[in-house]
C-alpha cells in the first residue's frame, strides 16, 4: 500500500508540518498490514481514542450487516439490482464521521457516487431507510422509489441525489463550491463541499474539470476532491488503462494538496480524512486524496453480487481490536447479531410499505407539481 | 429601440439587482467582451469561465443546489452537444429526488444560422432541448420578449433553456422595454461598452422595471382567416414579411410567434387552427424529429375533423452542417420564398 504522499507546492508551515505528520501515520498503518499478532503493541490504535475506535468499528460493522442485508434482499428477489459499499467501510465511516450535517452552503455538500452506505449509516441514516430505497417503495425518502439502490438523496444533509453517469458529481461539486466560497469570503459560515467516487471514472473529462475549475487562480474552492481505488471498473482493471502511478499525482500540477491513503485502514483513513478538512476549513483551498479500497462484492448484482477476494477492513479492524484486548470477541458476535436482526426486521416491515401509484409518475416533474404532460397544455 | 442583445443584458441586470442572480458565466461572458455578442457587458456578477463546457452545465446545476441563482452561458449552441448528459441531469433532478431537490437555473445559448456562421456556428437546438424533460425551452424573437422571458426564466423555479436566436441579436424591436430611454443612441450611450480600453468603464442602468413574459404563452402577431402559421426565433420574422406579402394578394393569415416551445401554448394554436383549417409550422432545426412535426402530430390527433389541408412543417434540411457559401446556407434553411410557397401549398389544398 502506498504510503500517505504530498505535494507541498504552496503550502505553510503548519501545512508541510500536516504532512509529514501524515506520513508518520501511514508508516504505523503499513506496519498494520501485516498480522498483529496477539499482545503485539498495535501502534494505529494508539492513535485514536478506544471510544472512538469503538465507535467506528460499530459502523463499519452496521454498514456491512445492511449491505450483506441488501444483497439477499436482492437475491431473494425482493429488488432489480444491487450496487453497494462492502469494502469501502474503513474509508466511508470514517468521511462520514467528519461530516458538518446541516442543510444549504453553511454545511458540508456531499456529492457522492453509490458506494456510499458507510457514509451515510455513519451520518445516523436509518438502515430501513436504505431498504426503501432497493425496494423502491414509496416510502423511501431518497427517490421515491424511482432510482436504484444507494442513489441516496437527503436534502437536510445536503447529500445532493447520486445519479448512475459516472463522475458528473465532480463538476457539480463545483457549484456548490462556488456558493460556500462566496458565503466564506462575505465572513459566512460555510462548509466544504465533499466528492466521492471510483477509479476508473477519473478517466472522464469531468475530473479534469473538477481540477481544474477548484484550482483558478485566486479563485480556489473549498472542497475535498476524494477518488477510491477499488483498482476495477467493472470488469477493466485499473492498471491496464491508467498510466499515472497514482491518481492523485494529477492534482500536483494544479498546486492541490494531494495523498494516498491506506483506505483499509480507518485509523489511517479517520486522521488523513481530519486532517484534509481541517486544511480545507481553515483555507478554503481543494484537497485530492486517493483511497486505496477494496470491492468485496464484485461491481453490483449484475456480476452476481458474490463474495470476492481482497483485503476486508471490518475483519482486519475487528480482528485488530479484539487481539489488542479493547473489545472481547463475544462483544463483536454479539454486535453483528444486533444489526442483522435490525436489518432484518427492517426488510420485513419494508416488504409491506406502499409502492408508488402508476399516477405519480406525473409528480415533480416541475416545482409544485406544474404539469408537465404536454397532453394537458 | 434595444436590440435583443441589449434586451437581454438589461434584463439580467435587473435580475442581479432584484431577483437575487449570483452568477451570470460562461466563455467570455465577463469583463473585457462581455460575451461575443455582447449580451452580458457590464454586469456585475458576469465572470468568465475556463472554456469548458461541461464544466459550466455543472457548475450551473452545483449552484442550483445550493439555492444560488445562476445564469450561465454556452457560447454557441453548437458547443452544447458534449453536456447533453448534464442537461438531462439538470431536467430530471426534482423528479428522481421526488420533488426534493429543484434545480432552478438559466442556461442561455445563441441558436440558428443567419450570419454566415458555417458548420459549427450554425446548429439549431430547439428540436433537442424539446427532448429535456423537466426543463422549460424559450425562444423569443424580439428584443421585449427576450426582456420579459429572460426575467421569467430568471424568476422560475426549474432549469430554463433560453435559446437565443443569434441572427436577430443586433435587430432592433419596435416596442420600448419598460424605463428603456427612447433613444436608442442615449440607451447606446449608457449601456454599450466602448471600444478600446474599457477597463474604466461602468454603465448607466436605466430604471427598469419588472416587465415579465409567461412562459408557455404565445403572441399572437398577426390575426387572420385563411391560414395559420406558427413559428419562432429566427424564422419569425421572415412568416411576419410572408403573411404581409400574402396579404397583398388577399390571404389573411394569422401569426403565432410560441416564444416557449415548452409548456407551449396549446391552446392559441388550437384556436386558431379550429378557426383557420390550415396550418403551417416553421423552423430551422433539422426536420426528422422536428419539433414542429410534434405540434403537427398533436394538430392531427385533435383537429383532424376540423382541417381543410394536411398540416405541414417546413424545417430545415436533413443536412449534417450548413454550408458557409449562401448558396449552400440558403438550400438547408426555410427562407422567405420558401414560406410563401409552403403557405401556397397549404392553401391550395382542397378537402
Ligand atoms: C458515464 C457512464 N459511463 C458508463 C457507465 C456504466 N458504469 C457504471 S459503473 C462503471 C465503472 C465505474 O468504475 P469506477 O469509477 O472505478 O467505480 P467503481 O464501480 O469501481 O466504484 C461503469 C462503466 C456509467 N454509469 N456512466
Ligand atoms: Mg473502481
Amino acid at each position: 500500500m502506498a504510503g500517505r504522499t504530498s505535494s507541498s507546492r504552496g503550502m505553510s508551515k503548519t501545512d508541510r508540518a500536516t504532512v509529514r505528520k501524515a506520513k508518520v501515520l501511514s508508516g504505523a498503518s503499513m506496519k498494520r498490514g501485516a498480522r498483529v499478532k496477539a499482545g503485539a503493541r498495535d501502534r494505529g490504535l494508539t492513535l485514536l481514542p478506544k471510544a472512538k475506535l469503538l465507535e467506528i468499528m460499530d459502523l463499519m460493522v452496521k454498514s456491512r450487516v445492511l449491505e450483506e442485508r441488501l444483497i439477499k434482499v436482492y437475491k431473494t428477489g425482493d429488488a432489480f439490482f444491487w450496487i453497494g459499499g462492502p469494502g469501502e467501510e474503513a474509508f466511508g465511516v470514517s468521511l462520514g464521521m467528519h461530516v458538518d450535517k446541516g442543510h444549504g452552503p453553511a454545511h458540508d455538500f456531499l456529492h457522492l457516487h453509490y458506494r456510499c452506505t458507510p457514509t451515510l449509516i455513519a451520518m445516523g441514516m436509518p438502515m430501513i431507510d436504505s431498504l426503501r430505497l432497493i425496494m423502491n417503495r414509496a416510502t423511501d425518502p431518497s427517490t421515491g422509489g424511482r432510482n436504484f439502490a444507494n442513489h441516496y438523496c437527503f436534502p437536510k444533509w445536503n447529500v445532493v441525489p447520486v445519479s448512475s453517469p459516472i463522475e458528473v458529481q465532480y463538476g457539480m461539486a463545483v457549484g456548490t463550491g462556488l456558493a460556500q466560497r462566496r458565503r466564506r469570503l462575505a465572513g459566512e459560515k460555510s462548509g466544504v463541499s465533499i466528492i466521492t467516487g471510483g477509479d476508473a471514472g477519473t478517466a472522464e473529462g469531468d475530473f479534469a474539470s473538477c481540477l481544474i475549475w477548484s484550482s483558478r487562480p485566486g479563485a480556489e474552492l473549498p472542497m475535498y476532491i476524494t477518488v477510491q481505488n477499488n483498482k476495477w471498473g467493472i470488469s477493466t482493471s485499473f492498471d491496464a488503462q491508467h498510466g499515472e502511478k497514482h491518481i492523485a499525482d494529477r492534482g500536483k500540477a494544479f498546486g492541490i494538496r494531494t495523498s494516498v491513503v491506506n483506505g483499509n485502514d480507518p485509523v489511517e483513513a479517520y486522521l488523513a480524512i481530519e486532517q484534509d478538512l481541517a486544511y480545507i476549513r481553515k483555507t478554503g483551498r481543494p484537497v485530492l486524496t486517493e483511497f486505496m479500497v477494496s470491492r468485496l462484492y464484485g461491481h453490483s448484482s449484475a456480476s452476481g453480487a458474490n463474495r470476492e477476494a481482497g483485503e476486508d477492513c471490518v475483519e482486519t479492524f475487528e480482528k485488530r481490536l479484539v487481539d489488542a484486548r479493547m473489545i472481547p470477541a463475544t462483544h463483536v458476535k454479539e454486535l453483528w447479531q444486533k444489526y442483522d436482526d435490525e436489518s432484518r426486521a427492517a426488510a420485513e416491515q419494508v416488504r409491506s410499505e406502499p409502492v408508488p401509484t402508476p399516477e405519480s409518475v406525473w409528480e415533480h416533474v416541475y416545482v409544485g407539481s406544474e404539469n408537465g404532460d404536454w397532453r394537458k397544455f | 429601440m434595444a436590440n435583443m442583445a441589449q434586451a437581454i443584458r438589461m434584463a439580467l441586470h435587473y435580475g442581479e439587482k432584484n431577483l437575487g442572480v449570483t452568477d451570470v458565466f460562461g466563455e467570455d461572458v465577463g469583463a473585457p467582451l462581455g460575451g461575443v455578442f455582447t449580451a452580458t457587458q457590464g454586469l456585475e456578477t458576469a465572470w468568465n469561465s475556463p472554456l469548458d463546457e461541461r464544466g459550466i452545465i455543472s457548475a450551473a446545476i452545483g449552484l442550483g443546489l445550493a439555492g444560488d441563482r445562476c445564469v450561465a452561458e454556452i457560447q454557441f449552441a453548437d458547443y452544447i452537444f458534449n453536456t447533453i448528459d448534464l442537461l438531462k441531469i439538470a431536467g430530471n433532478t426534482l423528479w428522481a429526488s421526488n420533488g426534493q431537490y429543484n434545480v432552478p437555473i438559466v442556461v442561455m445559448t445563441p441558436v440558428g444560422a443567419g450570419i454566415r456562421g458555417s458548420i459549427y456556428h450554425s446548429h439549431s437546438f430547439d428540436a433537442w432541448a424539446t427532448r429535456l424533460p423537466g426543463w422549460k425551452v424559450v425562444l423569443p424573437s424580439t428584443p421585449l420578449d427576450a426582456y420579459g422571458l429572460m426575467i421569467s426564466a430568471i424568476q422560475d423555479p426549474n432549469p430554463v433553456l433560453f435559446l437565443k436566436p443569434k441572427a436577430l441579436m443586433r435587430v432592433r424591436g419596435d416596442e420600448l422595454i419598460p424605463g428603456e430611454p427612447a433613444d436608442e443612441k442615449e440607451l447606446k450611450a449608457m449601456i454599450d461598452a466602448p471600444i478600446g480600453d474599457r477597463s474604466k468603464w461602468k454603465p448607466r442602468w436605466p430604471e427598469l422595471s419588472e416587465f415579465a413574459i409567461p412562459i408557455g404563452k404565445g403572441k399572437l402577431v398577426r390575426e387572420g382567416t385563411d391560414i395559420t402559421v406558427v413559428s419562432y426565433g429566427r424564422t419569425m420574422p421572415l412568416c411576419v414579411k410572408a403573411a404581409e406579402k400574402m396579404g397583398a394578394q388577399g390571404v389573411s393569415v394569422e401569426l403565432i410567434d410560441l416564444r416557449s416551445l415548452y409548456p407551449y401554448d396549446w391552446t392559441m394554436i388550437r384556436e386558431s387552427v379550429q378557426k383557420t383549417g390550415r396550418v403551417l409550422f416553421v423552423n430551422e432545426d433539422t426536420e426528422v424529429t422536428n419539433f414542429g412535426e410534434h405540434l403537427a402530430y398533436r394538430v392531427t390527433q385533435e383537429l383532424f375533423y376540423e382541417l381543410m389541408a394536411r398540416p405541414k412543417v417546413l424545417a430545415g434540411k436533413n443536412l449534417p452542417g450548413i454550408g458557409l457559401h449562401p448558396h449552400l446556407e440558403e438550400a438547408s434553411v426555410p427562407h422567405l420564398e420558401d414560406i410563401e410557397h409552403a403557405m401556397a401549398e397549404v392553401l391550395a389544398e382542397v378537402p
